[in-house]
């Protein structure tokens, strides 16, 4: 297979604007996350999330489907809210939901695919966020 | 299309200004904290560069070798089980923002292609080969493949669900 220099230069500026795009939010999370870090105690979190799965895995779903942005960005936070002691069924449902839920592209998604077809996907993702989740937990408590 | 990016691209770098202003406002009321702050900041930096440099230069070997052309062309062509697993490897693979892919999956749903199909590969869109070395620094390799096996198994199930409730919406 041969790749000409056009298709290099094309491949390096696509990346090149991806880059663009992600790195300042990154950036913006780590500073933020920083000052989490530093000034909210880690019993705080343990407030918030009640212990309870299900319930942490909704908390967890709905903060990610409001969310938006590259999923690099969500890893980095779920990463480092479950190094302060958020309960993983949680933050796993955090990730998905962010990933898999699109409130920011719903009105995109409803005018081109149709908007019983978006809001039943986006709704069904929202569920399965929080089922794959709790079943990822248990899974990883076997294993 | 480009003014979508352009509008991210300038939304992310002004929402990294007023992180910046906000934080050196606060260096004003308080030196030691945002100094303490930067110092975790730094660690957090240098232990995630080499990783994103690594994401990246997946990035550019999917958008050197991946082409939507290519991806467009197998996607609504295939039934049955072949259906689903181009939908499913079509939505990995597929780079690019997820606006890019609606009006093309519009389209081929008026050729035949199936809701469910179209609800697989825009679940699977999530799992991003590329960015899975970020997820694995973060939660393990054990982990990493648990989730992806869920999702490419749950993309199967949601697609069924969602054209089941369609349809039975139409019917009714």
């Amino acid at each position: 297979m041969k790749i000409s220099s056009r298709e290099i230069k094309k491949a390096g500026l696509k990346t090149w604007e991806n880059f663009k795009r992600v790195i300042p939010a990154i950036l913006s999370i780590f500073i933020l996350v920083s000052f989490l870090k530093v000034v909210v105690p880690k019993e705080f979190y343990a407030k918030i999330f009640s212990g309870i799965p299900i319930l942490d895995a909704l908390i967890g779903a709905i903060l990610g489907s409001i969310s938006a942005g590259n999923p690099l960005t969500s890893y980095v936070m779920g990463g480092e809210i479950l190094d302060q002691g958020v309960a993983l069924v949680a933050v796993v449902a955090f990730l998905l939901s962010w990933v898999t839920v699109g409130i920011i592209q719903l009105p995109a998604e409803s005018l081109i695919l149709g908007k019983k077809f978006a809001l039943v996907r986006n709704l069904v993702s929202f569920v399965s966020a929080i089922v794959i989740a709790i079943l990822v937990v248990l899974t990883l408590s076997i294993i | 299309m480009k003014n979508q990016i352009k509008k991210i691209i300038s939304g992310n770098f002004t929402f990294f200004l007023i992180v910046l202003i906000g934080s050196l406002v606060v260096y004003f009321i308080n030196p030691t904290l945002v100094g303490e702050v930067f110092s975790v900041f730094f660690s957090l930096l240098r232990k995630i560069t080499p990783i994103l440099l690594f994401v990246f230069a997946l990035i550019f070997a999917f958008n050197l070798f991946i082409k939507p052309k290519v991806v467009a062309k197998y996607l609504g062509n295939e039934k049955g089980f072949t259906g689903w697993l181009v939908s499913i490897a079509g939505g990995i693979i597929s780079m690019g923002a997820i606006y890019m892919w609606y009006p093309l999956l519009a389209d081929l749903r008026e050729k035949g292609m199936k809701d469910s199909l179209i609800v697989a590969f825009l679940y699977n869109r999530s799992i991003k080969i590329p960015l899975l070395p970020f997820l694995v620094h973060y939660f393990g390799l054990v982990f990493t493949i648990t989730v992806t096996v869920y999702m490419i198994l749950f993309s199967i199930i949601n697609g069924i669900l969602v054209d089941k409730i369609i349809n039975t919406n139409k019917k009714i």
